[in-house]
């Protein structure tokens, strides 16, 4: 959910710990506070074992099985690498499903954060009324997956919806867009990019950020407006837009309510809103195919974990920290 | 578009106004604000029009507000299935409520441990935890689910154990890591002082810690509560009794049946479910937006 980065624990040894512990006071309460630490930690260690990792682990081995949730642990039997063969050479749905949530990702995702960046400028300045313009924004994001708005969202887009109607004022026939299958997917997408609040709160919180004599010093050199926000804005928030990319994407390749709703659950129409968790859920709890469904999970976390990594890997070329070594 | 603006003329002495940045005229941003709002909005108000609309006109009225006030969907939908939604409001009532809880109390411990105590291996635990915030719940639920289902916890008796053992065992990593980087912020200098009044570290986090992080459990508490209320992939994979259904288990059964004449119910059943979350955005805007800006957290 989050990437902050903060201040790492990590780095300090053992042995600096143990320094610190001494500069602070009587060494005597060293030992009753490892203690201590371990109690106050021990909710979050049961969790982490009993709900987090071994969870994990069994999902792991069952991914190598055809675990059905009917038959007994004792008969379960082991398959090997079938459930990873199947789901890349033999399971032409599992491809598809894969190639909406791809398409999903990379047409929403940015167009949600040029409309949020897009309003984030036009907000970026104090003035009366602002802080209204930012909660309405932001309602959308709010109210987010819930179902109640998916509800409202399929409906709107339906023939007698209120798109269409919409339409009609300019003299356009609209269709059925959630049933065709050739629209499903665009609905959700928009659905996605109306949600552009969460990260324009963001990008709001990056602008404030940018020293004004920047531009200041840009329009001394005669740059215009559009080389301003190309050669000031655009450097000074790449950690911001970077921040953002990365969340969003991940937001999206999980996106599962919206789509669950159009489609009743089925990932239709044609299966054209098949997002990956959708296809995940209806083959481990309507399929009950809970072997396979494992796989798929670990595939899908293996692929956010690539993903990341190579947001990371190539942000160092493009993203700027003003305190950093680049430039 | 270079056009000459007064800065570019009189840089040198006035110190530079901060006013001045991706200016553009402001009734043009103000005109185009106004039709972003509309865009906006206009779900739901389409939402709310449409809930408030009889049968008859939901089909021949395409205009955003109905002609006829007529609030016989929300009595219809209130009672469109076997189980009232006064049941469903209350289970989903009870799955939030018990979440808030569970999320502050466990993670305001675990936070603490992390913030300031001292212990063997804090750092690598540390860096387990900000591992998991990484992780999508779509991973965990097939085995979670098979884990408690083991247990005979699915569908048992209390229902909503699945739901809401992970909220008291701080798996909320986020939460964590808020509150961390919250206590952080808070003088080391109250501990020392109340060390040296003889207090121990549980003295400290009762006396000190648990009092100042009050801010950071009410953002905890907001966030776990419009998400729990939201939350829908939980929900469906855990319950499976129609008395057990939470609001938004509810609202799907209204598709299952997809007959145009629920189309009304639904709206308005589907406005009565944003109700507490947009209270809470009501009462909280201020808080919520300033939230997300600080610490990333997502609607």
């Amino acid at each position: 959910m989050a990437l902050t980065t903060a201040p790492d624990p990590t780095r300090r040894g053992p042995g600096s710990a143990r320094t610190h512990a001494d500069r602070r006071g009587p060494g005597r309460l060293r030992h009753s506070e490892g203690l201590a630490g371990y109690v106050f930690l021990s909710p979050w260690l049961i969790g982490l074992m009993g709900v987090t990792a071994i969870p994990m682990l069994l999902s792991l081995y069952l991914s190598f099985t055809n675990y059905d949730i009917l038959t007994p642990f004792s008969e379960v039997e082991w398959v090997g690498l079938a459930n990873y063969e199947r789901m890349f050479t033999a399971d032409p749905s599992y491809w598809h499903a894969v190639r909406v949530t791809v398409t999903f990702a990379v047409i929403a995702v940015p167009l949600k954060l040029a409309a949020a960046l897009g309003v984030a400028l036009l907000l970026n300045r104090a003035w009366r009324g602002v802080g209204l313009f930012r909660g309405l924004f932001y309602l959308p994001s709010l109210l987010g997956g819930s179902v109640a708005l998916a509800i409202v969202w399929v409906n709107m887009f339906n023939r007698d919806g209120a798109f269409n109607s919409l339409l009609s004022l300019f003299g356009i026939t609209g269709k059925p867009w959630v049933n065709d299958p050739d629209w499903a997917l665009e609905t959700l997408m928009v659905l996605a990019i109306w949600q552009f609040g969460a990260p324009m709160v963001i990008f709001l919180a990056g602008l404030k950020q940018v020293p004004t004599e920047l531009y200041e010093a840009a329009s001394v050199d005669g740059a215009g407006r559009f080389r301003q926000f190309r050669n000031v804005t655009l450097p000074m928030l790449s950690p911001v837009i970077f921040f953002n990319l990365v969340l969003e994407t991940i937001n999206g390749f999980q996106g599962f309510t919206a789509a669950f709703v159009l489609s009743n659950g089925t990932g239709g129409p044609v299966d054209s809103t098949l997002m990956y968790t959708l296809n995940l859920y209806i083959t481990g709890f309507t399929e009950l195919n809970m072997g396979y469904a494992s796989a798929m999970a670990w595939v899908f976390l293996l692929a956010i974990a690539v993903i990341t990594a190579i947001f990371f890997s190539t942000g160092r070329f493009w993203v700027h920290y003003s305190d950093g070594e680049d430039r | 578009m270079v056009t000459v603006t007064p800065t570019t003329v009189a840089p040198t002495t006035a110190p530079p106004s901060p006013r001045r940045r991706q200016g553009g005229r402001p009734v043009l941003r103000l005109l185009i604000l106004v039709a972003i709002v509309a865009v906006v909005l206009y779900p739901l108000i389409w939402m709310v029009g449409t809930s408030l609309k009889s049968q008859e006109e939901i089909v021949n009225n395409v205009g955003l507000l109905p002609e006829r006030f007529s609030p016989g969907n929300y009595t219809a939908g209130w009672s469109n299935f076997d189980v009232s939604f006064g049941r469903f409001f209350l289970n989903s009532t009870m799955v939030s409520l018990f979440t808030v809880v569970g999320n502050g109390l466990s993670c305001l411990l675990a936070a603490y441990a992390f913030a300031r105590l001292r212990f063997r291996l804090r750092g690598m635990w540390f860096a387990v935890m900000i591992g998991t915030l990484l992780l999508p719940q779509h991973v965990l639920i097939v085995p979670q689910y098979i884990l408690f289902r083991t247990l005979g916890l699915v569908g048992g008796e209390w229902p909503y154990l699945p739901l809401l053992i992970p909220q008291f065992l701080a798996t909320e990593a986020f939460f964590v890591f808020l509150m961390v980087q919250f206590m952080r912020g808070v003088p080391r200098e109250l501990d020392e002082a109340a060390r040296i009044d003889g207090a121990g570290p549980f003295g400290i986090f009762r006396h000190i810690i648990l009092p100042l992080s009050r801010p950071a459990l009410v953002t905890t508490a907001i966030f776990s509560f419009i998400w729990t209320w939201n939350d829908f992939f939980r929900q469906l994979v855990f319950l499976s009794q129609l008395e057990d259904y939470t609001v938004p288990v509810a609202l799907t059964l209204f598709i299952d049946s997809t007959s145009q004449s629920a189309v009304g119910p639904m709206f308005a059943m589907s406005v009565l479910s944003l109700l507490p979350v947009f209270l809470f955005f009501v009462a909280f805007q201020r808080m919520l937006v300033e939230g997300i800006n600080t610490s990333g957290i997502k609607g």
